[in-house]
């Protein structure tokens, strides 16, 4: 092989913003932006764009997301467990995307970490499980706190009891003290979001390295699937689903559903049935927390969760009685997923001398033990937290709409979460002064500009990475959570050699398939799958769930072996490559496609 | 094919019995039904032998000749098994048998796209013969073509029970022609489009975890004796994924003409570099070859080709399988950084800088 000729990406400084997105910058907290004085600095880094949990251009609100979860998965690295060689992974956005840079901790001061590594993350392995049942309670009670705050008008007289009870406060005081508290609350569970996380991520990864030692050229895959679950939370709402469809079936109310009516109208026609009310019950049982569950990633403030949009898991339900009508059993394949499970680590176990079949049986005990919170810490933190989350937003962002401050419901969106504050004492200083404040007169042109800003941002897919690579990247989180290799990395920047209608990425879930490929950059286009396509995305979420059940393979541009693509893949037994860099670009919707998800290879073939 | 009494299909989903099929086809049934699929075939039981023997007068006509021999007198026993032999070869085989073997035959060349060449090859039951192993280098008819010829040579095995050798070895071993059998077996000449070896372990490592597939056009012999640089293909034995696959040039060939005779020649320039096994195939290979490994319990050396006259899907053939000499017999020589496992594990792990890419 000849000698790779240099390349690298560009500077983000060199790389302009889309016509008409001008002024972006201010939109976003100055730490986040590329800073002009900074460029020799920030250009020393490579930045990879995280489409996959951030596809879409950040609104000023919803950096809350990133930053936090950026803050404390560095957090836990650097000052929890003391990680030896790695820092965290800093973060910038640019041209309204996300863009990320792993910090590696400097080689001469790795090992005076690792005492600290040894006492602080051997605690955590030694008391998983209690320290995972607390994780658990500390977590619910966060999302319980969360979902009791309110945001009320404030009304015309402050209540009498104020009065007869001697408060000597006004309820502008809850206002303030609530939308601290939630983006408190929501800061809290992003701080636990990575306490497991990470270790169960090294857990994984000794396996992994000793897999790679032990069996040259393993797949990545046979990898996880010796350790993934088959019953994590994260498919618990998909089988409810599954669970009331049956349910209907059985109680002979398929022609209710047949009529392919909304939430409401099914719910309705149900009620004048002999057996409805027993279905409706099942129904508003499953809901809390089953439906706190978003067809996005939990990341933006238009992410439509289940339980604010009924028509959506009723229109998954109307799909499933159909299928249970045509004979089909429903359910993931669990029997038969841990059997392969087994056959797969007792067939590794069988190559290998007794001596290292007792490593390799330690390992793997630990990382089973540990990998369930990989799959099932993002129910609770990226559905079911930023469901409550995003729900009590748009309720204060409603109150302000109606109290005149903006145009559309949803319009908090474009503040950045510090300029909500100031809103709310203008609303409640005007309240309070008995006159109008003066948001409706300055936020409604202001929203309309940065709304042209984000949708000139918008037209503009984002640059996969920013300046050179290193040589070699081993940085096991970004690999393992992204997918970024040193092979990855050259992909995308593209050699001479390679042919225009193969893309490579990782062999994320097995099987070969052929199909009509389906471009979706945003889940409101779900709609569109048709039965045996090929979902093709930038990323996926795994509450798409219910449309695993009907195409025939998938491929995205960014996503490593456990992302979220990968593990809903291997859990519904549908190929996909992962992490092909530009897919969602490249492929249009209509082409033929072959996926390999075993070679991690996409050929389009017309 | 289905089964009945003078014959018995080699992938018959039915008991292989050894007293019906003797030890040759009984393993070619018992491969078969294992995964490790040979060149089809079936075999003619032990009852037609029988049955042509007891049902005619041939039996008595036997024990007539031999009745009284000396065993010391070696120039009479050679002219007694002689004509032994020759009243085997004359003996016009009952029609319900004839009937029976022909419609196997028939169908076996029906599978087979037209009429191919056969081997016919005996197929003792165990103490009868002198030499009988189950491997068999008994009496072997190859590449013989048509139902007279074949019929022929089922009787050439029938009257092998008969050489001067197989006589004074049953009489020295006090081994009565009472019962005395043999089954025979029809299979197809293999026909090799492409061919190769597969190992199920990896020679440069001793991984275990892999299959290592070599193959080229034609014939096998030159992938063994080093004439042609094959295609090489390492494959993950759990997951049955290829890891590596080198597309080698590969400029001649060895060719059956179907009648017995092998040419040597110049691959045409767009076969040369193409890959000389589809994706469908190699996994078929793998699979036998994973087949083989598990039925011996051992790591395999293997022999396949693929047939160029049997059908996509079925042209992928086992020739011989043996066991792996050399890692068999030691560990793969692997040092890891971490052994163990735990916290310690981990970071030991963690800080070998894994090569995870």
């Amino acid at each position: 092989m000849c000698a790779a000729k240099a390349k690298s990406f560009p500077s983000p400084y060199d790389h302009k913003a889309p016509a008409g997105s001008e002024g972006w910058q201010a939109l976003y907290p100055y730490n986040l932006v590329f800073q002009d004085g900074l460029r020799a600095k920030e250009d020393e880094k490579f930045w990879f764009c995280d489409s996959q949990h951030w596809p879409n251009v950040f609104k000023p609100f919803e950096t809350i997301a990133v930053e936090f979860a950026s803050r404390n998965l560095g957090a836990y690295n650097t000052r929890h467990y003391i990680v030896p060689p790695a820092n965290g992974i800093d973060y910038r956005i640019h041209n309204g995307y996300n863009y990320f840079s792993p910090v590696a901790v400097a080689p001469e001061l790795i090992a005076a970490r690792v005492p600290h590594f040894l006492e602080r993350a051997g605690y955590y392995f030694q008391n998983w499980g209690t320290l995972l049942e607390n994780w658990r309670t500390k977590v619910l009670a966060n999302i319980a706190e969360m979902d009791a705050l309110t945001f009320e008008p404030l009304p015309d007289m402050v209540p009498m009891e104020t009065i007869t009870e001697g408060v000597g406060m006004d309820p502008s005081v809850t206002l303030f003290e609530n939308y601290d508290r939630l983006i408190q609350l929501a800061y809290r569970n992003w701080e636990h979001h990575f306490e497991f996380l990470n270790l169960g991520y090294v857990a994984y990864l000794d396996l992994f390295g000793f897999c790679k030692e032990a069996f040259p050229g393993i797949p990545d895959l046979a990898i996880a699937k010796m350790v993934s679950g088959v019953d994590s939370v994260l498919f618990r709402p998909d089988d409810e689903l599954k669970k009331l469809a049956t349910l209907a079936v059985e109680l002979g109310l398929t022609d209710v559903f047949a009529a392919g009516k909304d939430a409401a109208g099914t719910l309705a026609a149900l009620a004048d049935k002999p057996k409805g009310a027993e279905w409706i019950a099942a129904w508003e049982a499953a809901q809390d927390p089953w439906f706190n569950y978003t067809s996005g990633n939990g990341f933006y403030g238009h992410d439509v969760y289940w339980r604010d949009s009924l028509d959506l898991p009723m229109g998954y339900i109307q799909d499933y009685v159909e299928r249970v009508n045509k004979g089909e059993t429903l359910g993931r394949p669990k029997d038969e997923l841990l059997v392969e499970r087994d056959r797969i680590a007792n067939e590794y176990a069988e190559a290998l001398s007794p001596e290292a079949v007792e490593t390799f049986q330690g390992k793997l005990g630990l990382a089973r033990a540990v990998y369930p919170y990989v799959e099932d810490h993002n129910f609770y933190i990226e559905h079911w937290t930023m469901g409550v989350f995003w729900r009590k937003v748009r309720q204060l962002s409603n109150l302000l709409h109606e109290a005149g401050f903006w145009e559309h419901p949803n319009d908090i969106l474009y503040l950045s979460r510090d300029e909500v504050r100031p809103v709310l004492f203008d609303y409640a200083s005007a309240w309070a002064v008995g006159t109008d404040p003066i948001g409706p007169t300055y936020w409604p042109k202001e929203i309309a500009r940065r709304t042209a800003i984000i949708d000139a941002l918008e037209e503009a897919r984002p640059q996969p990475a920013f300046n050179a690579p290193p040589a070699q990247i081993s940085e096991p989180f970004t690999i393992m959570l992204w997918g970024i290799t040193t092979e990855q990395v050259s992909q995308w920047l593209g050699s001479d050699d390679d042919d225009p209608n193969t893309l490579s990425g990782m062999a994320a879930s097995g099987g070969v398939v052929e199909g009509l490929a389906r471009v979706i950059t945003s889940p409101s286009q779900l709609g569109e799958l048709e039965q045996g396509e090929i979902l093709v995305a930038p990323v996926t979420a795994p509450s798409w769930g219910p449309v695993f059940g009907k195409i025939a393979a998938t491929v995205t541009d960014i996503g490593g072996m456990m992302s979220h693509a990968a593990i809903v893949c291997r859990e519904y037994g549908v190929p996909a490559v992962t992490g092909t860099g530009k897919a969602s670009t490249v492929i249009k919707t209509g082409m033929k496609l072959r996926v390999d998800g075993t070679q991690g290879k996409v050929t389009i073939l017309s | 094919m289905s089964n009945q009494k003078y014959t018995f299909a080699f992938d018959s989903t039915d008991a292989a019995t050894h007293d019906r099929l003797g030890g040759k086809c009984a393993s070619l049934a018992i491969m078969t039904s294992a995964g490790m699929p040979v060149p089809p075939g079936f075999a003619i039981t032990t009852d037609a032998f029988e049955r042509t023997m007891y049902q005619t007068t041939l039996r008595e006509h036997i024990a007539r000749v031999l009745d009284g021999l000396d065993m010391n007198d070696t120039a009479d026993v050679d002219a007694r098994a002689a004509h032994c032999r020759e009243l085997i070869l004359t003996q016009e085989v009952p029609e319900e048998v004839r009937d029976e073997v022909l419609l196997a035959y028939r169908a076996l060349m029906e599978r087979c796209g037209g009429e191919v060449a056969v081997a016919v090859r005996s197929s003792a039951t165990a103490e009868d013969l002198p030499d009988a192993s189950f491997a068999g280098q008994q009496d072997t008819y190859l590449w013989i073509v048509g139902e007279r010829a074949t019929l022929q040579a089922v009787r050439e095995c029938w009257a092998s029970l008969y050489t001067a050798r197989a006589i004074t070895y049953r009489a020295a071993n006090n081994i009565s022609d009472e019962g005395l059998s043999m089954a025979v077996a029809i299979q197809k000449m293999v026909n090799s489009r492409s061919s190769g070896v597969a190992m199920t372990v990896d020679p440069s490592n001793g991984d275990r975890s892999k299959i290592v597939v070599e193959s080229s056009w034609g014939l096998g012999e030159m992938v063994v004796s080093g004439e042609v640089t094959p295609d090489n293909f390492l494959l993950d034995k759990v997951m049955m994924s290829v890891v590596t696959a080198v597309i080698s040039d590969k400029h001649e060939e060895l060719v059956p003409t179907g009648r017995g005779t092998i040419v040597r020649r110049e691959v045409e320039p767009e076969r040369r570099v193409a890959p000389s096994i589809s994706d469908a195939e190699l996994m078929a290979v793998a699979r036998l070859a994973k087949a083989a490994e598990k039925h011996y319990g051992t790591p395999q050396d293997v022999e396949w080709a693929i047939d160029a006259d049997l059908p996509d899907g079925a042209n992928v053939l086992l020739l011989q399988s043996r066991p792996e000499t050399i890692w068999s017999q030691k560990e793969a020589n692997v040092t890891f950084v971490s052994p163990g496992s735990g916290i310690e594990a981990i970071t030991k792990s963690m800080l070998a800088g894994l090569n995870l890419s």
